[in-house]
């Protein structure tokens, strides 16, 4: 392994050392902590601008690290791989820079808030998952820093919990997210078919070999150009999924200003241009771009111009730059976005932090110069049209309600609709089909023909339900549970019926879902030991009372949810390889009980553990606070 | 500083609204909503829908746009109720948390802070001698349970429980954004279509106009568009009966009470908005109801009963009165001995002065302050560095009444108590520009492609800025800096020469001025001896990333710092027709003495002096002298104030601790410039000789008086009744931010969104926050204003009957009165009508012989204490 290498690898694994170091100094070390948050990401910045400095120097190579194998079996590797190159330099510089002054300002700015501890393992860890994605050298590494983005924002967006609306938002993003997640997830299942290989970004230099595979697959390609481009409109805020950003504005002023002003909110973008090599040969993925980053732009400019809220309004303005970048990206013009990406981040990172002072700011231009308007109105055409503009905008295109409409409601509505579903009416029909299943799949003699082709569909379909009626379940804590983890068998023997599999791939993707399963299942058990029969309903707030039970719980939900490296995600990633490319529809409907599976763990958390506490000894804000 | 509210005028109504409404139902609304209303439209007997708006916005918070930040009294509503009372009714009711709790309490009983001994004397004075022993027992043991859910919320939470549907998390975004969007100031760059009609009006146009709607579904449309359609109308089908009204607007309201009450406050105060916008809670509940009707209607289609069908519980008097629990009473045992375990220490110091005036003519200079409690700590300083100084304490608009329009400034400001209302207007002329634009605040960052330019240049512009502001944080434009209130060298139109503009009277004549030197002069007893310089100081603050920065200026000039009043004051005092009209009246102000004007920036701890150009040679002189002086004094002052902050080490030498204080004031990341108000809790109206020797710990506001010069308590009179709602107003916001910091307090301020420049919000979808944020109440000591007036009993209580206003903040204890008498040195308790003579249980008082080690040290409060020879 070459110094170049070995650094690349230390530039990840630093903030990961940082963050583990912030867990284990105590809570209210604030000296220590912000030393440690300001030590390190300095640390960081210098090594990045050395490391930046070294890399032009020896003439900007491609580097590519492969580290790590974590599972191997025949014609699988799972590896981390790590890759540096031109874009990852820019946004590892805007990040180190911006993190490293973020951390310092915070360092003042949160003095004697609850929760300091909280805030700095928190931006430690996002910056973790920031560095590990924009260095990710395959879509595994990625998925990884990816998911560490997307926990981390949650913890964020969520960081006043003891409040409704945070905890609220923060559920209502990271659900924005998991489409995003998704996206990814499905990239990754289909590339390993097209390459029959774990593919590395470094292989997208050759530029010969993505155009002669994209050609020999072209629906394949399209298909994975698709939810790229998906999981980037997801990610960086774009038409239809706008409406999240301005929404995260919950916690700090600078984390908001790190994470949705600049850092995590060009995710999207930084996809993108990681991708490009492999979809820049498809004109249908470039009108794609250019029409979202269009669209985009032209839907977020009015929002942001009618927004009487500051953080809202340059959140807003930040999406229309972003859908700007997009049109750069599709026209091929990388430098440009690069550029734009720096400024637009340092731009909005600013304009959020001063934002309380626009009010003496503004109050004092408008003493000196405000005029009242005079009113006139004129012909009725243009004041339709006004009206009508205005309205829509200040509704944000209704992009909101629309989403719950279409996509969330029919979602509970259905979930719902299973009411039937009693704990023992479940354990009736599940135990013994499943212990049916698992005694068919391990003795495939048995099936009967003509049933094995339709059984996988079917085991998804029942996980699917599961998951679905765990997400909308209001009051039995257990009940949803034990939904989610028999979801996840159902999964497995959706696969094991799908195509012969490895038993030690079953294993490696149930031990992961059968160990959080138990330890989550005891700590709901120790939750109504001490608090008595609690429900979903509501946000209970819980974890002011039990913050140890709490990280335990969310351990747990994180190891079921195939967070990685959890060996459910590995699991979760070796089953994907058995759905071959031709059966969309059972891809689809597994990889949609995962989004639910994963929505379903977070709200259940959400639920139990944040928002406010009944009887909470500083009192409890109002709802709409 | 308090205005007087609403609730002066509205106190005289009846307590419970439905019995006196229903003399005077609103029968031309009844017989209309008769014929428009759907299922459930019963007669509207009952509802006073003026009367009941009135009685809600009584009890919503007051609280006005962010640029006219002014304290009071959180609770105003309950003043006509007795302190405790009110405080219990206001947790019965809606749900306040209006005391520390048990725990808290218990806490600082354990640690000495709330004494034995006086606990033992509030439960005698309270009990019969039988239940004292095991009311003991219960203060330190029993467990008083939970309070119980308040009336508030109830009706409405049937939506939820009956219904299965969340109106509010449905209802409130749009609802908050439209009412955001029509009362902007200049946040959003393209703004509400129209806004000169009225709210309603103005939305009914827009719909009207619109091709697109509000609503979903038709009817709630039809509604909005058909201009009949009244408030019972719509109050009957959503809600049905009409027993239910009052409570359903009650639960309604209070679900976002920020929103209501800046709306509620700008109906009765337009001018709080520079921009002007016709709101009423009228039109703010008509659009809620509308909206939540819509939403109903989305998820049940038209058929779905009104709420008082469905919830099968009976109406309640959201605001009814209930007797004081076990419960409350231990609470209120528990704030008094909190209380008179600190009043009994400062009441023993006062108690041991001996006051003796100083030697006639021996002042080097005088200083008159404001009586903020800020300023309480700086004049301990200026009179130990420099000996015989003599500083007097005098609310900070120094008695100038006036509206002030700065020279490029093209609308007036009121720069007095927010219950004065000026017939004066003085104006600046000639000064250097002072507003700069920044391109980080312009509207065109926010564009597609003005947005596109800048964010690729002045993007990397704001990087550099922000690192400059990280390491080395210095004044930009988003500063709001004291000293630019005024121009140092402009000049004002301080006299009247027959102008007049909109109707104020540019400048005061003669006879107004002798008036006004002569009766702040007065008051605060400075009537002979006059030094050679009287230095006349206002004060304001310089903070940056604050959107409350108008609560740090001077309360008396409407949340504005002083120093346009200060130079006023001067220019009137100076003026060779005003002295000779002064002498003819017998008050001689010297010839050789000279007023001269300053500003205390109270964050940053520096002087700016006004108009030292024109002094004579020799007072030029000998200004230089004592400007150093006030160097060293407030170099001083700044680091006494350090000792609260935990950032900063207060052992270090004065001056380098002094740069820290001002660097917190311009750094962004800084969201504690300075600590206000917190702490105080005294407020002494007498001789400067009765508290000099006293270490009072920066918690009083000193309002010069001398009894001798008022035997008749006439000038006492305006003290007080400046003095109680003033000081009382600022001690109970800090009361209730403190104690209830989620709901009566604006929570902490690190995530704050500024909305429409009015007010600020959580997150983008929050209701407004009003009240103080986390950050300026976590060191304050949630303990009543103790008032100490240095005068004879039997005039002070002429006194204050004199104004009801003013007594019923004594009459109902929501401030204590203490009197000393001048002449027997006794003390005396107000209490229940009457002064009752009051004798410290600790008379004892500690010398301050390790201030200085302490100062360096203590976070925390400190004892009173007697100072030995000066302060330093």
């Amino acid at each position: 392994m070459s110094a170049l290498q070995i650094a690349l690898l230390a530039l990840v694994a630093f903030p990961f050392a940082a963050f583990l170091v912030s867990l284990l100094l105590p809570a209210n070390a604030e000296k220590q902590l912000s030393a440690l948050a300001g030590g390190s990401t300095a640390l960081h910045l210098i090594g990045t601008l050395s490391f930046v400095a070294w890399w032009l120097s020896a003439g900007r190579p491609a580097i590519d690290v492969r580290e790590a194998v974590l599972y191997k079996s025949e014609g699988y590797e799972f590896f981390l791989d790590l890759y540096f190159d031109g874009i990852g330099a820019t946004f590892l510089c805007v990040g180190a820079l911006l993190t490293f002054l973020i951390s310092v300002y915070s360092r003042y700015y949160l003095h004697r808030e609850q929760g300091y501890k909280r805030f700095f393992n928190t931006i430690l860890l996002f910056y973790f998952g920031f560095c590990s994605t924009i260095l990710s050298g395959n879509f595994e590494t990625l998925f990884v820093g990816w998911e560490v983005l997307g926990i981390s924002s949650f913890l964020l967006i969520a960081f006043y919990r003891d409040r409704y609306l945070p905890v609220k938002n923060a559920v209502k993003v990271f659900s924005v997210y998991r489409v995003a997640d998704v996206g990814l997830v499905l990239v990754m299942w289909l590339s390993h078919h097209m390459w029959k290989a774990n593919i590395t970004f470094s292989s997208f230099s050759s530029d010969e070999y993505v155009h002669e595979l994209v050609s020999h697959h072209s629906g394949v390609a399209l298909a994975i150009a698709g939810l790229l481009i998906l999981a980037a409109m997801a990610k960086s805020a774009m038409f239809p999924f706008s409406p999240w950003l301005p929404r995260a504005m919950e916690g700090p002023t600078p984390s908001s200003a790190i994470f949705y002003g600049s850092l995590s909110v060009h995710m999207g973008v930084f996809l993108l241009l990681r991708t490009m090599p492999f979809w820049d040969h498809l004109w249908q993925a470039r009108v794609l771009i250019a029409g979202v980053g269009l669209v985009s732009a032209s839907l977020a400019a009015p929002a942001a111009r009618v927004q009487s809220s500051i953080k809202a309004q340059v959140a807003y303005a930040s999406i229309a730059q972003i859908g700007l970048i997009f049109v750069e990206i599709a026209l091929g013009l990388e430098t440009l976005a690069l550029v734009h990406f720096a400024g637009n981040a340092f731009l909005r990172t600013y304009q959020l932090l001063v934002s309380p002072s626009v009010v003496a700011y503004l109050i004092r231009e408008q003493s000196y110069h405000f005029v009242p308007k005079e009113h006139t109105v004129e012909d009725s055409i243009p004041r339709r049209l006004e009206y009508t503009a205005y309205l829509f905008a200040l509704k944000e295109w209704s992009l909101e309600p629309v989403m719950y409409r279409w996509f969330w409601n029919p979602l509970k509505r259905l979930g719902m609709g299973l009411e039937f579903m009693t704990a023992q009416r479940v354990a009736l029909f599940v135990l013994p089909v499943l212990g049916l299943g698992g005694f068919l799949a391990l003795n495939r003699e048995y099936v009967p023909q003509g049933a094995a082709a339709w059984l996988p569909l079917a085991f998804a379909v029942f996980a699917f339900v599961m998951m679905l009626k765990a997400f909308t379940e209001r009051m039995g804590v257990r009940r949803t549970w034990i939904l989610i983890v028999v979801g996840h068998l159902w999964i497995a023997l959706a696969v094991a019926f799908n195509e012969r599999v490895h038993v030690d791939e079953l294993v490696m993707y149930l031990s992961g879902v059968l160990v959080a399963g138990a330890i989550g299942f005891a700590s709901i058990l120790r939750l109504r030991e001490l608090e008595g029969d609690v429900n979903m309903g509501r946000f209970n707030g819980f974890v002011a009372r039990h913050p140890k039970l709490a990280t335990v719980f969310l351990l747990c939900c994180l190891g079921l949810a195939g967070f990685p490296i959890s060996p459910t995600f590995v699991g979760e990633d070796l089953l994907f390889t058995h759905l071959h490319d031709d059966q969309p529809l059972l891809a689809g409907i597994v990889s949609l009980a995962f989004i639910v599976d994963g929505l379903a763990l977070v709200r259940m958390y959400a639920r139990l553990y944040l928002g406010p506490l009944d009887g909470a000894p500083s009192g409890t804000a109002k709802r709409s606070a | 500083m308090s205005k007087v509210d609403s609730h002066m005028a509205a106190s005289a109504r009846p307590k419970n609204p439905s019995e006196s409404s229903e003399a005077q139902s609103g029968e031309p609304l009844h017989g209309r909503h008769a014929a428009g209303s759907g299922p459930g439209g019963g007669a509207a007997a009952g509802f006073d829908e003026h009367e009941v708006l009135h009685h809600l916005a009584h009890f919503l918070p007051s609280q006005a746009p962010l640029k006219d930040f002014i304290h009071h009294n959180t609770l105003h509503a309950f003043q006509t109720e007795r302190f405790h009372e009110g405080l219990a009714h206001a947790t019965a009711s809606l749900g306040f948390r209006t005391y520390l709790s048990f725990e808290e309490f218990r806490a600082l009983h354990a640690n000495g802070t709330i004494r034995d001994d006086v606990l033992g004397r509030v439960l005698a004075d309270h009990l019969p001698a039988g239940e004292v022993d095991q009311w003991r027992q219960w203060m330190l043991g029993r467990d008083f349970g939970a309070t119980r859910p308040p009336r508030l919320g109830q009706l409405r939470a049937h939506w939820k429980r009956d219904y299965r549907i969340d109106l509010d998390s449905q209802v409130h975004p749009l609802l908050f954004k439209i009412v955001n969007s029509y009362l902007d100031q200049g946040i959003a760059i393209w703004h509400f279509p129209i806004w000169n009609r009225g709210f309603l009006e103005s939305i009914r146009e827009i719909e009207r106009g619109a091709l697109t709607s509000l609503f979903n579904r038709p009817r709630a449309r039809q509604l909005l568009l058909d201009e009949q359609t009244t408030l019972p109308q719509l109050l009957a089908l959503l809600v049905g009966d009409s027993r239910y009204w009052e409570q359903y607007l009650f639960d309604q309201q209070f679900g976002h009470p920020g929103w209501s009450g800046m709306v509620a406050v700008l109906e009765t105060q337009p001018a709080g908005l520079i921009d002007r916008r016709k709101v009423s809670l009228h039109d703010l509940v008509m659009l809620e109801l509308l909206l939540e009707l819509d939403a109903l209607d989305r998820q049940f289609g038209s058929k779905w009963k009104p709420l008082s069908e469905r919830a099968g519980v009976e109406p309640v008097d959201v605001m009814g009165q209930t007797p004081m629990e076990e419960r409350d009473r231990a609470l209120m045992f528990w704030q008094e001995a909190y209380e008179w375990s600190y009043y009994d220490q400062v009441l023993a110091g006062l108690a041991a002065q001996r006051p003796q005036d100083p030697a006639a003519g021996s002042a080097p200079f005088q200083v008159l302050m404001c009586i903020d409690d800020r300023c309480c700590s700086l004049r301990r300083y200026i009179e130990s560095v420099v000996p015989g100084a003599a500083t007097y304490g005098t609310p900070g608009f120094f008695g100038i009444d006036t509206y002030y329009k700065p020279a490029e400034g093209l609308h007036v400001t009121k720069v007095c108590p927010a219950p004065v209302t000026p017939r004066h207007l003085i104006r600046e002329v000639k000064t250097g520009g002072r507003h700069t634009a920044d391109v980080h605040f312009a509207k065109h960052s926010h564009g597609v492609f003005s947005g596109w330019f800048i964010s690729q240049t002045v993007g990397f512009w704001a990087a550099l800025r922000l690192i400059l502001n990280v390491f080395r944080p210095t004044a930009t434009s988003g500063t709001a800096l004291a000293a630019n209130h005024v121009g140092v060298d402009s000049e004002l139109t301080v006299e009247h020469t027959g102008e007049t503009e909109n109707g104020l009277q540019v400048g005061y004549t003669v006879a107004e001025m002798a008036q006004r030197v002569q009766a702040v002069l007065t008051s605060i007893g400075l009537v002979r001896d006059f030094a050679p310089l009287v230095y006349v100081f206002a004060h304001g603050s310089s903070s940056i990333n604050n959107p409350h920065y108008s609560a740090y200026d001077c309360g008396a000039c409407s949340g504005r710092p002083g120093s346009l009043n200060s130079r006023a004051f001067c220019a009137m005092a100076n003026h060779k027709a005003v002295r000779a009209l002064l002498a003819e009246r017998g008050f001689v102000i010297p010839e050789r003495t000279v007023f001269v004007a300053g500003l205390h920036d109270t964050s940053r701890d520096e002087f700016h002096y006004y108009g030292i150009p024109a002094l004579p040679q020799e007072h030029r002189t000998e200004h230089e002298r004592n400007a150093h002086a006030f160097e060293v004094a407030l170099d001083h002052n700044a680091k006494e104030r350090s000792r609260r902050f935990e950032n900063i080490d207060s052992s270090a030498a004065p001056e380098e601790i002094h740069e820290l204080v001002r660097l917190r004031t311009v750094s962004l990341f800084e969201p504690r410039p300075e600590l206000n108000h917190a702490t105080n809790s005294l407020c002494i109206v007498g001789r400067r000789a009765l508290t000099e020797h006293l270490f009072l710990d920066r918690r009083a506001f000193l309002n010069s008086y001398d009894w001798r010069v008022d035997p008749d308590g006439k000038f006492l009179l305006g003290i007080l009744n400046a003095a109680a709602p003033v000081c009382g107003g600022i001690n109970l916001e800090y009361y209730f931010s403190r104690v209830d910091n989620q709901v009566l307090g604006a929570g902490t301020k690190l995530p704050h969104n500024v909305m429409g420049l009015v007010g600020v919000a959580n997150g983008m979808e929050g209701d407004l926050r009003p009240g103080l944020p986390s950050q300026m109440i976590e060191v304050h000591d949630p303990v009543r204003l103790l008032l100490v007036v240095e005068h004879q009993p039997h005039v002070v209580l002429a006194t204050i009957r004199t104004n009801p206003a003013t007594y019923e903040w004594f009459a109902n204890e929501w401030v204590h009165l203490v009197v000393v008498d001048p002449v027997t040195r006794e003390l005396q308790r107000f209490r229940n009508g009457e002064f009752v003579p009051w004798k410290p249980l600790k008379p004892d008082v500690p010398v301050a012989r390790d201030l200085g080690r302490r100062i360096e040290s203590e976070l925390g409060n400190l004892p009173v204490m007697q100072l030995e020879g000066g302060a330093r």
